[in-house]
């Protein structure tokens, strides 16, 4: 085993260009999943690299660096469009974990529960990629490819997570269900990103929803649909079956899939009303 | 770039150079090369924060933590606190309002405080809550943590609050072992091991029912470096079966030919400290038979046999019947009945069983967490196959036990292991292993009718069945206590209960907190708040108009002419629900999906063992420079035995409490104090105390010559004795010494009056029974499920509080894991072994709770004191769910009532 603790971006390019090691970052879901084994192979500790972290606001998007900690994102004054990603990022685990896991490692992690990423997905977040040779940037819906499997090949990392500048008004929101107050597990979370009127009315609203699907999906029929609804209507009932065929829920330790499946539209619903919420 | 050398950093404003592997988790760093040991590892995944330390001062998981990327940082641990007046304000907040019991989460607790305080102040009871968020502590219900931490910054040196002398018992006084909780110096299972111990990993069964074979460990072992042994069944000595009722010991310390459950020991590798053991590498080979997992399978004619032994896979049955019930019932005027279920639940201590062993000489020495250290030094000298008084038990302290602890687990195998390499060896089991192989709450299957009869008089017919899992461990204990608590504080006219415990390939199922009353009452209290319902009759009333008093029969018989204090804990909730009702009235007059609901539930609990002899005794001795050491061997896993032993004695002697000096309950030096379970430690070894502190000051005034009710003074070797006029100096450097170096010793003993029970459970089970009720609060989101708890009111007849703050802790912590098991704690042999698909409360699901402590005076009890630990924790489930069933209006009789069955009743 080798471990290597890159200082600069570069040397950790050159090391991911030589070898393919394990990238560990906040190191919150290596350890859990290591157990008592041992630690072998090549293991690249990513977490000195300074440049990866931190939240800086370019001309049409914002730029969050990779290393960016959960505690960074909750302390960060953001518009309120962020805020669901805001809400979703004092969800990530107890204070402890949110003080070291990083943004990209929730994504890269995969899980279908990542707290980061329905949040992510309605704020059209990009992945940015860099290898020793080129830097890439696609749709975090595109880069998770499924169930703790990502786009990102051997030789890249994940420097940076680009949501575009949301538009005025735009607000948003996350709620999150499971059997207990902290350290939640998702049974089903929802975000919304929406622009509702001073009477409630919905100019538009993207909504993905997590732990439903082996990745998070955005509900883009229901995004289309919700335009021109108040968030005073009982939403919950305007959701059908057509706007949730996308998910693909299953039963697990937490719950039935026909749980979650009856559970999200009032997810959905809250986080909308969260959205009001913070507009108000 | 690389940085394979060493690492340089501060730990406590010290600079260190690290030499362990990088990726070394920094627990391990900090604990194993640094001898900090303060900071403790309760899972290694992060779920339960026990670990947390500062890293330039903000809260992390240091088993979360490769020390390799920490070149130039700050580390503060919990070792720290005691440099700076903040640290030592925080920890003597942490001590002024109980915010600890086991003391195992406590350094968490105090790093995440430490860092909310420097930002914040003066921070909000939300703002305590989110920041520690992260620790999960399994004993004190977080509440006290809260004020704990709300009070820290009072930086005035701290009251010592020292009772007079006289006045120890009933004194709300911090624990007396507090210190070493708070500066991590108190020393756990995992805390002391030599450097030089071998290790000893376990390796275990991923079927649930299997049979196997093992292959060529002589190949294995040499193909792995740094092993020592392979310890397998034929290597143990003596007796290769363990289990807590003697004559129903059925477990082997490592199986044979087959396994019972998923996470049963099979054999075990002896290694040098960091060898890495890979189980899926040993050379064992498995062939899975048909698991039967719950009893309906299991009990069917013509299924397999767990135990040959045991027809029809039934461990033993149980039963109390008065009266006539098949008559009451058929008379009765107004019936309700129901079908209960509950599920395993898991101990949850955040300390994983840990120890070390060594020989020392012709003795096998067991520093080990635990509960109860003689009856782990009899099956562990059987299991040897020596004399048991060559077998040396050194309870170290116990982070949590809830009755988890009261079974062997580590302490076979530490001592087959060191017999055998005769070499210092240790273990400590992971999360995955603690909750895989160690016992769970019984999940019970109940089916009762309660009714009333024309002369307005109870009657019950209840019935449950008990999964007791693959080996007997406390399932006898279970199946016999059921029956006679089932009923609960109340007079029947007639009442039958009959319990079952079936063996099935699940985990064993033992002692919890309660030993199977608490399912019981989750029926019974439940039908009772149908049937006031039924009757339109408050259901407050409805208790009242049927509980138990003093000089009424119990369902066994038994009569109590004083010590039964439920009408007061009844009366005591009387407003407190009253205005609780307001608030849910008000509540629900806001219309909305969220219903609010106010439920109550009262129960009762014996105290000791069932019609079981079960004595303790207590030694106290006086030394030639008048130090009175109190031989404590009730051991303290958090409840406070420590302190009330202490309170008691210095009472009974009339000293100061601070002159009481204790010594632990290792088996060589302290004599048996029994069990530290079945809420009988404070009335059976407080007795003790108190008898062994009347007897060691009676023997002074013997030697004084003077009454032996005459006060006692000490002051260095000088003792005075006063007894009116009479005053008599004695020289105690001039006393004859005993072999301990004692000038005088007082030794009690006191074993609970109680008589066995015929075959319908007739006669005198315990000699005392604690009563208590809680009122909940709370409400149902009625398009999810989700419950939010509001706030509790307990009332509790304690007998008479030794010490108030204590019991306070008891009673919340015991309502915490009351939450636990009615709301979201569901273990799934096999599947859920870690603490974040396992979940238990974190401090967000404990509400406000208010105690209030009726003193009814115990006859027998030390001080008139009875026992508090598992009656805290019995009426919080049906609480739970009739205040469920107040906000919907249909009964939830499933627990957990995870939102997921919540909902699906509320769609029914």
């Amino acid at each position: 085993m080798t471990y290597l603790l890159p200082r600069t971006i570069e040397s950790a390019l050159e090391t991911l260009a030589d070898r393919e090691p394990t990238i560990v970052a906040g190191a919150t879901d290596y350890y859990p999943a290591l157990g008592r084994r041992e630690a072998t192979g090549d293991i690249i500790d990513i977490s000195r690299l300074d440049d990866l972290r931190g939240i800086s606001r370019r001309h049409d998007h914002w730029r969050f660096g990779s290393l960016t900690t959960w505690t960074d994102v909750v302390r960060a004054d953001l518009p309120e469009a962020f805020a669901g990603l805001q809400a979703a990022a004092s969800e990530v685990g107890g204070k402890q974990i949110q003080n070291v896991a990083s943004m990209a490692g929730n994504v890269c992690n995969a899980s279908p529960a990542a707290d980061g990423v329905p949040p992510l997905l309605t704020l059209d977040a990009d992945i940015e990629l860099r290898s020793a040779t080129q830097t890439r940037v696609m749709p975090i819906g595109d880069f998770i490819l499924g169930n703790r499997s990502t786009d990102r090949q051997p030789d890249e990392l994940v420097t940076a997570i680009l949501v575009p500048t949301p538009p005025d008004g735009v607000v948003g929101g996350f709620e999150k269900l499971g059997a207990r107050v902290y350290l939640v597990i998702s049974i089903v979370m929802a975000a919304a990103l929406a622009d509702i009127d001073p009477h409630g009315t919905i100019r538009s609203a993207r909504i993905a929803v997590g732990a439903c699907s082996p990745v998070a999906q955005r509900l883009t029929k229901l995004e289309h649909d919700l335009v021109g609804s108040s968030i005073h209507d009982p939403i919950v009932r305007s959701i059908g079956e057509d706007h949730l065929a996308v998910l693909s829920p299953i039963d697990d330790v937490r719950a039935s899939a026909a749980y979650r499946t009856a559970v999200t539209p009032v997810l959905i619903a809250k986080a909308l009303r969260a959205c009001a919420e913070v507009e108000s | 770039m690389s940085s394979t050398s060493r690492t340089n950093l501060s730990v406590n404003h010290r600079h260190v150079e690290i030499s362990s592997a990088p990726m070394t988790r920094l627990s391990e760093v900090l604990r194993e090369e640094l001898g900090l040991t303060g900071t403790k590892v309760g899972c290694d995944a992060g779920d339960c924060g026990a670990c947390t330390v500062l890293i330039d001062g903000d809260p992390v998981c240091a088993c979360l933590t490769p020390v390799g990327r920490l070149e130039g940082r700050t580390i503060e641990t919990v070792e720290s606190l005691t440099e700076t007046t903040e640290g030592r304000a925080l920890q003597a907040s942490f001590l002024r309002h109980g915010s600890t019991q086991c003391g195992f989460c406590t350094p968490g607790m105090l790093m995440a405080s430490s860092a909310l305080l420097t930002e914040t102040p003066s921070p909000t009871p939300n703002q305590i809550s989110d920041a520690l968020s992260g620790v999960l502590c399994r004993c004190t219900g977080y509440r006290q943590i809260i004020a704990g931490v709300a009070d820290a910054r009072r930086l005035e040196p701290d009251d010592p609050s020292e009772p007079s002398v006289g006045k120890a018992v009933g004194a709300r006084v911090p624990r007396v072992d507090g210190a070493a909780k708070m500066n991590g110096t108190d020393c756990f299972g995992d805390d002391d091991a030599p450097a030089d111990a071998l290790v000893v990993s376990v390796i275990r069964s991923p079927h649930h029912s299997a049979k196997f074979v093992i292959g060529d460990t002589d190949a294995y072992l040499s193909g792995l470096p740094g092993a020592i042994a392979v310890i397998t069944a034929a290597d143990v000595p003596g007796r290769n079966c363990f289990g807590v009722i003697p004559p129903m010991a059925d477990q082997p310390v490592l199986a044979e030919t087959q396994v019972r459950f998923v996470g049963e020991a099979v054999a075990a590798v002896v290694a040098e400290a960091g060898t890495f053991i890979d189980p899926s590498r040993f050379p064992i080979s498995w062939d899975p038979v048909a698991a039967m997992m719950e009893p309906a399978e299991s009990s069917a004619p013509e299924a397999r046999l767990i135990h040959p032994d045991r027809p029809d896979n039934i461990l033993i049955r149980g039963r109390v019947a008065r009266g006539d019930i098949d008559s009451a019932q058929r008379d009765a005027v107004a019936s309700v009945n129901g079908e209960f279920q509950t599920a395993f639940v898991e101990h949850a201590y955040i300390e994983p069983e840990a120890g070390w062993a060594e020989v020392d000489g012709d003795l096998v020495v067991i520093h080990a967490t635990t509960q109860a250290p003689y009856m782990d030094r009899s099956d562990t000298a059987l299991i040897l196959g020596i004399d048991p008084e060559r077998v040396v038990i050194r309870p170290t302290s116990c982070g949590g036990g809830f009755g988890g602890k009261l079974d062997v687990s580590i302490q076979p195998i530490l001592a087959v292991a060191a017999t055998l390499v005769d070499r210092p060896v240790r273990i400590t089991y992971s999360r995955p292993e603690s909750m895989a192989s160690t016992t769970k709450r019984h999940p019970a299957s109940i089916s009762a009718r309660l009714s009333v009869g024309g002369d307005d008089r109870l009657s019950l017919d209840f019935e449950g069945t008990f999964n007791t899992g693959a080996y007997a461990s406390w399932g006898p204990t279970v199946a016999n206590r059921v029956p006679i608590h089932a009923s609960g504080p109340y007079r029947y006219a007639a009442y039958r209960a009959l319990t079952t415990a079936v063996h099935t390939n699940c985990v064993p199922s033992g002692a919890f907190r309660g030993f199977g009353v608490p399912q019981a009452a989750i029926a019974q209290e439940c039908l009772l708040d149908e049937l006031a319902q039924h009757l339109g009759v408050d259901p407050l009333e409805l208790r009242l108009s049927h509980a138990l008093r003093a000089g009424d029969p119990t369902v066994t018989g038994q009569v109590f002419e004083s010590g039964v204090g439920y009408v007061e804990c009844l009366e005591a909730l009387r407003q407190p629900r009253l205005d609780a009702l307001q608030r849910a009235a008000d509540f629900n007059r806001h219309g909305g999906t969220r219903r609010a609901g106010v439920g109550l539930a009262g129960a009762w609990y014996g105290c000791g063992n069932t019609s079981m002899s079960n004595p303790s005794t207590i030694k106290v001795g006086l030394t030639a420079d008048g130090r009175t050491l109190l031989h404590q061997g009730a051991v303290d896993i958090g409840q406070g035995s420590n302190t009330v032993m202490a309170q008691i004695c210095a009472d009974a002697m009339g000293l100061p409490l601070a002159d009481v000096e204790l010594v632990d309950a290792d088996t060589d030096h302290t004599p048996d104090a029994g069990k530290t379970s079945a809420s009988r430690q404070t009335y059976v070894t407080g007795n003790a105390t108190n008898e062994a502190a009347l007897a060691l000051r009676a023997s002074m005034a013997a030697l004084a010559g003077v009454d032996s009710n005459a006060h006692m003074a000490i002051e260095g070797p000088i003792v005075t004795m006063t007894s009116g006029p009479d005053r008599v100096r004695l020289d105690l450097g001039k006393l004859p010494t005993d072999e301990e170096g004692y000038v005088a010793v007082g030794v009690g003993t006191y074993d609970p009056p109680t008589t066995p029970l015929d075959e319908n459970g007739q006669g005198n089970p315990y000699a005392v029974f604690g009563f208590g009720a809680q009122v909940v609060e709370l409400d149902v989101d009625t398009d999810t499920g989700v419950i939010t708890l509001h706030s509790i009111d307990a009332a509790y007849d304690v007998g008479r509080a030794i010490n108030p703050g204590l019991v306070e802790g008891q009673i919340i912590g015991g309502i915490a894991q009351g939450i636990g098991l009615a709301l979201m704690e569901e273990y799934l042999p096999g599947r859920n072994n870690n603490l974040h698909d396992y979940l238990i409360p974190t401090i967000g699901d404990v509400p406000e709770i208010r105690v209030t402590l009726v003193e009814s005076g115990d006859s027998l009890g030390p001080f008139g004191a009875k026992g508090v630990g598992e009656h805290s924790l019995l009426p919080t489930p049906p609480a739970v769910l009739n205040a469920l069933r107040d906000a919907i209006g249909k009964p939830v009789r499933r627990v957990p009532a995870t939102p997921e069955r919540v909902l699906e009743v509320i769609n029914e």
